[in-house]
């Protein structure tokens, strides 16, 4: 239930960039997040939606892009995009892997108006 | 009207990591292994700090940073095994961030080993957040099951360590460590497994082994 603080960083980086580009209005934000970031898209949207209450984002869109854990593997050299909490590589089935996608909390784009 | 789509790509957790990385360098430069627990309430996080507390007593010192949305209990629970204990109340925040460890950082006395950080008990939102330990454990008890580790995966794939709790009470319930132990290992290989009782002290011989080794890791500069 921690989605309200992180949209309120969401919000930070608007500010910021809103400035630095001389923008009046945010119009639309992208989100990346992975589907083992622990947040929930609903509860983002619910959060965004009282965020911008008189903000300079005030008409503009959430859209969240989810990202499935992708894992690469050590011993066969493979990548693979694994579900249900079974994070093994799914060709040779190493336990050895490393997540390189899944976990990200990113800003990825925003729609400014000047 | 001139509408400019802008790639930022940033991380929304950024402060939060700064924070944790400038707490992780002061702590290994004092030599103190940091240590965060999580769980969900009740699974008896404090109660294994009380029985590390006996265990470690006169061989490695240990302080404690309690997070807990009210009440001072558990921080009193740690001072009466003479452990030093600063509480934190978050006053409804569901999980401990790293400026909240960095605030009380100074309070923690110096000359220690061990710092452990029992965070809110949640075993949701605390996972995404780096509070500057070297060590991170989830434990999960007898009673609440032993399907939980792929219905909460992002708490075992951050963590370094899964701990069993309650395994006294293993002659009572469902719960099969084989099964809990298979689905935490597939969400997460490197897992270190213990299963423990703290009240009869089961496994807790090799949990405090893994702890002294990951200090011992740590004073050597291997961290």
């Amino acid at each position: 239930m921690h989605e309200l603080s992180l949209i309120a960083s969401v919000f930070d980086v608007l500010e910021e960039q809103a400035r630095e580009h001389g923008a009046i209005r945010v119009s639309r934000v992208v989100l990346r997040i992975g589907v083992m970031s622990g947040v929930v898209p609903d509860l983002l949207e619910s959060a965004f939606e009282i965020y911008k209450k008189g903000t300079l984002a005030e008409s503009a869109r959430l859209e969240i892009i989810r990202v499935a854990v992708r894992v690469r593997c050590p011993d066969c050299g493979g990548e693979s995009v694994r579900e249900d909490s079974d994070f093994r590589c799914a060709a040779c089935g190493s336990r050895r892997v490393e997540i390189v996608e899944g976990r990200e909390l990113v800003v990825e784009t925003i729609d400014l108006e000047a | 009207m001139t509408t400019k789509t802008l790639t930022v790509v940033r991380d929304l957790l950024a402060s939060n990591k700064q924070a944790a990385t400038a707490i992780r360098q002061e702590l290994r430069s004092r030599g103190i292994l940091g240590v965060n627990l999580l769980s969900s309430p009740g699974s008896g996080k404090t109660t294994l700090l009380e029985a590390l507390a006996d265990r470690f007593r006169d061989r490695y010192r240990m302080a404690v940073i309690e997070g807990d949305i009210e009440t001072e209990r558990d921080a009193e629970r740690i001072r009466a095994k003479g452990v030093p204990a600063r509480q934190i109340t978050t006053g409804g925040a569901c999980h401990l961030e790293a400026r909240m460890i960095g605030k009380v950082l100074g309070d923690v006395p110096a000359e220690i080993d061990f710092l452990f950080v029992e965070n809110v008990g949640n075993l949701v939102c605390p996972a995404s957040y780096d509070l500057g330990e070297d060590l991170r454990l989830v434990l999960l008890s007898t009673p609440e099951g032993d399907d939980k580790p792929a219905k909460y995966p992002a708490a075992f794939l951050s963590a370094d360590a899964f701990v069993v709790t309650k395994a006294d009470l293993l002659p009572y319930l469902p719960f099969d460590p084989a099964r809990a132990t298979a689905e935490a290992l597939a969400i997460k290989p490197a897992l270190a497994v213990f299963t423990v009782s703290a009240v009869r002290g089961d496994g807790l011989d090799a949990l405090t082994a893994y702890l002294v080794e990951a200090l011992e890791r740590l004073r050597s500069g291997r961290a």
